[in-house]
Order: structure tokens, then sequence, then C-alpha cells
């Protein structure tokens, strides 16, 4: 019975027209998922969540452009496009912050709290369908491809905990799970769907390749930040060095970009590496102490933590200043803003032997 | 020229945020009312464009000087 899953009662007649709600990534399988459907005439929409730690090409467009290289792109919004379908673009960074911070099956190789992650983004995405009237949702999702939250014995988990038990079909690997209700009530064709698994790609790159797909992003480039090694270690200095898990959205933003140094457990630098990343960091400067180079060009630092004492402004000037073009003379003047205050301070820069290799974040 | 009704000014937001904004922005204006987007994520030049696709809005126009985009769009049903 459909009204088990809190479906409104319209919803337990055959319906005219079988709509369907999609978390799309924009990455193939994803992609894929939705495709499948929408030949079998159902009535498609999709939703892409933003967590905060979403890795997208933009990412990387915080550093100066590559000459020539396109633009940046959001992958779920051009996968929705070429699909024609509709995209529920949906912030979840708020709520998201307990799952990251506190995830109750805990994380895979790094911060990715992968399956806490998939059964809050299922369950959000089923409670919207049944708002907005979608009979049942859909991910693509392949048995075995990913080691957290894509295996046998996690699917039920995730349907499960997400409280979405038959009403949430996996096109790509169905043929390999138990049927779901919208295929036992004829409404998704069984026989159209696939039975892919395993971590490899050849079977979506030829079922893409029959269905004309040819615009689709690489697989390498992951879901989130939390997968990535750099960026998870960063975190997790953070919360060390603040004792607390948590983190707010300047945080997370602040962990993309930059040249991170911790010279000392109460402060930290964030020193830009060009002069799009030392733009992107002067967007944040309120709250924290801003240095700057004054004759010279060098990056625009951000100093965070407790930054009163004045040896360590000096100290973190002098760092500055190494990562100046001015590293070589014997001073150089540099700015310091903090509070509506500025000041400025001739500093010798530090000196490679005394930058330590540990301040490294 | 002044052709439209809000400024919605995403200087230093990386997408998808300016994307929500305008979103937003949007939902106050009635249809055919007009947004003016400023922009620096270089991703506003293909992801404004799409969205405005998806959603049934105009690109009225998207120009680009240096670091800064500048879009108008405008409310569709
Ligand atoms: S990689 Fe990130 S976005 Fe993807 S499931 Fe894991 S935590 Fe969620």
């Amino acid at each position: 019975m459909v009204a088990a899953t809190g479906m409104n009662d319209a919803m337990e007649e055959k319906p005219d027209r079988i709509r369907a709600l999609g978390l799309l990534s924009g990455g193939l399988d994803s992609t894929l998922a939705a495709r499948l459907l929408l030949e079998q005439g159902i009535d498609v929409a999709c939703v892409n969540f933003h967590t905060g730690f979403c890795i997208q090409s933009h990412t990387g467009a915080i550093r100066n452009p590559k000459p020539g290289a396109p633009p940046p792109r959001h992958d779920a919004l051009h996968a929705a496009k070429n699909l024609g379908v509709k995209l529920h673009m949906v912030d979840i960074s708020a709520d998201y912050v307990r799952i990251v911070t506190d995830p109750k099956h805990g994380y895979g190789k790094h911060l990715n709290p992968c399956l806490d992650c998939k059964i809050f983004m299922v369950a959000k995405a089923w409670e919207m369908a049944k708002q907005l009237g979608y009979h049942f949702i859909f991910t693509g999702e392949v048995l075995g491809q990913r080691p957290m939250s894509q295996r046998r014995d996690t699917f039920p988990v995730i349907d499960r905990e997400a409280g979405v038990k038959g009403w949430l079909l996996r096109p790509l690997t169905a043929l390999r799970m138990p049927e779901t209700e919208p295929e036992q009530r004829g409404w998704v064709d069984r026989n159209r769907l696939e039975g892919f698994s395993g971590r490899g790609r050849k079977p979506q790159m030829a079922l893409a390749e029959k269905l004309g797909i040819t615009d689709y992003p690489s697989p390498a480039g992951g879901c989130c930040f939390l997968t990535d090694e750099n960026y998870a270690r960063k975190l997790r200095d953070l919360w060390n060095f603040r004792n607390t898990r948590e983190y707010t959205i300047e945080d997370i933003l602040l962990l993309k970009a930059g040249r991170h140094l911790r010279p000392a457990p109460h402060f930290k630098l964030m020193i830009g590496r060009d002069q799009s990343e030392n733009l992107f960091l002067s967007g944040f400067r309120q709250g924290r102490v801003m240095i700057r180079t004054k004759n010279t060009a060098g990056p625009l630092t951000l100093m965070e933590g407790d930054t009163t004492a004045p040896e360590d402004r000096l100290l973190a000037c002098r760092i500055a200043a190494r990562y100046s073009k001015g590293k070589d003379q014997g001073k150089v003047v540099m700015t310091i803003d903090s509070d509506g205050f500025s000041e400025t301070l001739e500093v010798t820069p530090l000196p490679a032997h005394e930058l330590m290799d540990h301040w490294h974040v | 020229m002044s052709d439209w009704q809000l400024d919605v000014d995403v200087r230093g937001l990386l997408c998808p945020l300016p994307i929500f904004k305008t979103d937003q922005a949007l939902a106050g204006l009635p249809v055919g009312g007009r947004a003016r987007i400023l922009a620096t994520d270089p991703g506003i030049a293909h992801d404004l464009p799409a969205w405005c696709q998806i959603n049934g809005h105009a690109m009225v126009s998207l120009v680009n000087k240096g670091r800064l985009w500048t879009a108008i769009v405008e409310k569709g049903t």
C-alpha cells in the first residue's frame, strides 16, 4: 500500500502520468539513470543538493584561469539542461553540518561520511517527492561501485533509515536488486532497466554511447572535498585547534583556497597563491587580520585565531613577506588591516631555513 | 540604461551560490520582471544560461569585462 509510505491517497490510484524525482550529481551514472526512465515515458525531474563541500570546477576557478580554458560549469545544471528536465537546486549546507561532525556510520577513507550523507539526501529527496507529488525517487547508484555507500549490505540501510523502503529505484543496478514498488505496480518496466555492478565504467560508457550521451564529466573528479586527503587534513586541523568539531560555511570555503600554515597552535595563516586567490581571500577579511605587501608584489594573507600578540603578527608578516617578490630583500613593508585599523610594519622576510615544514597544514 | 528592477550582487561568491541568490531574488519579481546579476565566478557564463533555460527564464544579456560578469535575466512563468 502506498499509504504506508506516507504518499497521499490520490497516489494510490494508477496515475495517468508517472512522475519520478532523481538525485542528480551531473555525473554519468545519475544522468543515465534519469535517461533510462525518460526513455520509458516517465515524467522525470531531479534534485541536486548543495552541501558546501561539492567539488565543482568553479573551485578551481578561485585560482587564475588558464588562458583559453573553457569557463567552469555546474555539472548537475548542465546534465539537467541536456536531459531537458527540471532541476531543484537545494541548499542543505546548514543541516549538513551534523552529518559531517557526527556521522552515525562513521567516515570513509578521509572525512567522508558517505553512508550518513546518502541517507540524509535520500530522506530529503523523498520528503520533497511527497510534497511535490512525485511517485517515487531514484538514484544513479551502482552496486559495488563505492566502498562505503554502494554495497549490497548498505543499500537496505539507506532505504530503511531514509524511510523510503520500496520507493527508491536504482535503474542502473535494478536487475541485481529486489523489485521496488514502481516495478511491482508496472509503472516502470523492469526489463528496460540495467544490472550493472562493480567499479568498472565500461557498461555505463557503452550505454551512454547507445543513448547518444556524449557530454559528461570525467568520473575522476569525485563527489566532494571530504574525500580529498589534503582538504580533510585541513578540516581536521581546524577542529583540533579549536577543540570542537563545528565549522561555518566560511571555514569550509576558506579551506579550498590558498596555502595554509599554522606557525603556532593559536593562529593560522592563509596565503593567496595568485591574484585570483588574493581577491577571493580578501572577501573573508572581516573578523580576521589581513596582511599585504605595500610596495612590492606579494600575496594577500589572512591571519585567523588569536591574532592579538605583536610578536605573532610580526611572525605572520615575515612569513607573508617570504612569499612576496621581496623575499630576498633586506626589508619589506607590510600593511596590516584588522577591525578597521590599518598599520604598516617593516619586516625582514623569513629565511627559508626558518620556515618549518610542519607549519604547512 | 536602467531596465531592471533588482540588482543581485554575487561578486566573490562561487557557484552554485550565485544561482541560489538569483533564484531567491527572482522569486520576489513578477513574471516579466528583470534582475541584473553582478558576478565574479566565471562559471556564471555557463551556469546562468543553463539555469534560465531549464526554469523558463530569459537570459537577456551577458557581458564580461575582466573578472566581472554582468547579466540581465527576465523572469518567466
Ligand atoms: S563523497 Fe561526499 S557527497 Fe558523495 S556520498 Fe560521500 S560524503 Fe556524500
